[in-house]
């Protein structure tokens, strides 16, 4: 009766939650294809957790459709929950336990068996670098190792559908990055993840498609070049030898002359075919073009457009971040 | 079938964490039995003399008053650990792991049978604890075999009852902070029982509460058991009370750790 699994990972129509007067999320859609990766990106209380807890059957929604795996969460929870890892924002170990206990237990919830339990736990414990460490109780690791830990144990039950609830808030750059390579190397194995993050670097390195939230509502949903493509600020730069070429190329085109530089800002479509009927346009007219840049924001611009209050509102975050803003900065001049 | 079986393998993993747990940090556990042995020692020593005399009995004195209290500082022992149970629980619930838990295809109610099955081993032990203490101090029961064992099933009995009240208490709680407070009249209940003056010495709206309060009956069955001084009459009774707090406390745990945490 129900499909064969693994085409659609996630799908929801009309996910709605409220608390009391204040809507959470106002209707949301999504359709996530199996083995890919999916980023819901928005700032600190957009929804993002909430929209984690509903799919991963800790709330229930006030409204609206979903399919998780091939399976309602609400009537078959279990069915969802055997399929799935969370790795939520708070780290969901047991610091009393050792990291080594600590996978232990999740493999005996899993009823992995006493071998397998113990193979797939001395596995995660080389994978994630914790085995120098597995002897020593949770509460005594690092935050990167926490985190580390959190995933392996979200690992253990071997989920094909991973939610990660803010994965790398609060870490520093090298943990950050080495928590990126590990969740590449999930995706090559074919599990299906479900990213939260403020970050739009992370947002942009991971993901293969990008939702963004706003205030409980799904602002624009596309593949990062999508989007950035999407926003004004995208601009196609001309410049020409003669002031006549640039009088000439503004009256066909539109767009900001510079008369200094010779230049014509022209704003719209910078893919290729928009690029491809841009310069098609220029030669049928005649318009000789000494030089063409391609402008594309970053995703800074998409959120600032798409939200009309970018991501600075959320201060705390930046503050947390700043050495990885600077750096990918660094990277572009 | 495989629900049973699933269900009963992962309570079992659960204790193995809170034995884990209590082996690892065995202060905990030496805090919540410290306590009544120190009450132990303050009414034997402290106001020993005095209170045997007015127990009326031929011999009286200190000896006699350590063998009258020792059954409501027994319970006040099993209170004490379960305390320990609302304080542990209220942790939990404050931590992601049990949110992980929630999110897993587990029997869902094994995260407190793991909590409970965990403290009647705590309790065990404690009353064990206590218990041999107030034999070097020179308790004597008179109490056989099967009287002894008899005592034992009541303290597992009332341990179960009382620990299923402190994870409900725990859950409802809401912080660890209420969690150490909300189960404080536990252990002021034998003092408003039979546990250290006969209930006849009360005032008579005190001695009407002690008599029908709950720890009343549980203690005069333990005394009966170890002193041989009957346990006929109020066994029924202390077991009618710990089957009732044990049912009501399950249901009422299972419903507030099932509940949509969002609602």
């Amino acid at each position: 009766m129900a499909p064969p699994p693994a085409r659609t990972a996630v799908a929801a129509a009309g996910l709605r939650k409220s608390y009391g007067d204040q809507t959470v999320l106002g209707g949301i859609d999504l359709e996530i294809p199996a083995g890919t990766v999916f980023s819901l990106l928005g700032p600190n209380g957009a929804g993002k957790t909430t929209m984690v807890k509903i799919l991963t059957t800790l709330i229930g929604a006030d409204g609206g459709r979903m399919r998780i795996l091939g399976h309602d969460p609400v009537r078959e929870p279990d069915a969802v929950r055997a399929q799935i890892g969370v790795t939520g924002q708070y780290s969901a170990v047991d610091g009393l336990l050792t990291g080594e206990e600590n996978l232990r237990l999740m493999a005996d919830l899993h009823r992995l068996g006493r071998r397998a339990g113990r193979a797939r736990t001395a596995e995660l414990l080389e994978r994630f670098d914790l085995a120098d460490a597995a002897r020593k109780p949770a509460s005594a690791y690092s935050g990167g190792m926490r985190r580390r830990l959190d995933l392996a144990m979200s690992l253990v039950g071997g989920p094909r559908l991973l939610f990660l609830d803010e994965p790398t808030t609060g870490l520093d750059p090298r943990s950050r990055r080495g928590l990126w390579d590990i969740i590449r190397g999930l995706v090559a194995d074919g599990v299906t993840v479900f990213l939260t993050t403020q970050y739009l670097e992370e947002a942009d390195r991971l993901a293969d498609r990008i939702a963004v939230l706003d205030r409980g509502t799904i602002a624009a949903e596309g593949t990062a070049d999508g989007l950035k493509r999407r926003v004004a600020g995208g601009h196609v730069r001309l410049r020409f030898d003669t002031a006549a070429g640039l009088g000439a190329a503004e009256r066909l085109l539109g767009g900001r002359r510079d008369d200094e530089a010779l230049a014509l800002q022209v704003p719209g479509d910078t893919g290729v075919a928009g690029l491809r009927s841009l310069l098609t346009r220029l030669d049928d007219a005649g318009i000789a073009v000494e030089e063409l840049s391609v402008h594309t924001p970053d995703l800074d611009d998409v959120f600032l457009a798409l939200t009309g209050h970018g991501t600075g509102a959320d201060a705390g975050a930046h503050a947390q971040n700043p050495p990885v803003h600077a750096q990918r900065k660094a990277a572009q001049p | 079938m495989t629900t049973l079986t699933h269900a009963l393998g992962d309570s079992a993993t659960m204790v193995r964490r809170q034995v884990k747990h209590m082996w690892r940090y065995p202060s905990v556990t030496l805090m919540l039995v410290g306590m009544p042995i120190l009450m132990l020692l303050l009414f034997v020593y402290v106001f020993g003399d005095a209170m045997g005399a007015g127990l009326g009995g031929a011999s009286g004195g200190r000896a006699a008053y350590l063998d009258y209290i020792v059954p409501g500082i027994l319970l006040m022992t099993m209170a004490s650990t379960a305390q320990g149970t609302a304080i542990s629980v209220a942790m939990d619930m404050s931590e992601g792991i049990v949110a992980r838990f929630r999110t897993m295809a587990i029997a869902r109610v094994s995260v407190l049978t793991g909590h409970v099955v965990g403290s009647l081993f705590q309790a065990l032990f404690s009353v064990a604890v206590v218990t041999g203490v107030a034999l070097l101090l020179g308790f004597r029961p008179s109490a056989g075999p099967v009287e002894w064992l008899a005592a034992a099933g009541l303290v597992l009995v009332v341990s179960f009852a009382l620990t299923w009240l402190t994870v409900a208490l725990g859950i409802a709680s809401g912080s660890v902070e209420n969690a150490s407070n909300v189960p404080m009249p536990l252990m002021f209940l034998p003092f408003l029982g039979s546990g250290f003056v006969p209930t006849d010495t009360l005032p008579a709206g005190l001695r009407w509460f002690a008599e029908y309060q709950p720890f009343t009956p549980i203690i005069e069955t333990l005394r009966g058991l170890l002193m041989g001084t009957g346990a006929a009459d109020s066994a029924p009774l202390a077991l009618g009370w710990c089957a009732a707090v044990s049912v009501a406390s399950y249901l009422w745990a299972k419903k507030l750790y099932n509940r949509d945490p969002s609602v």
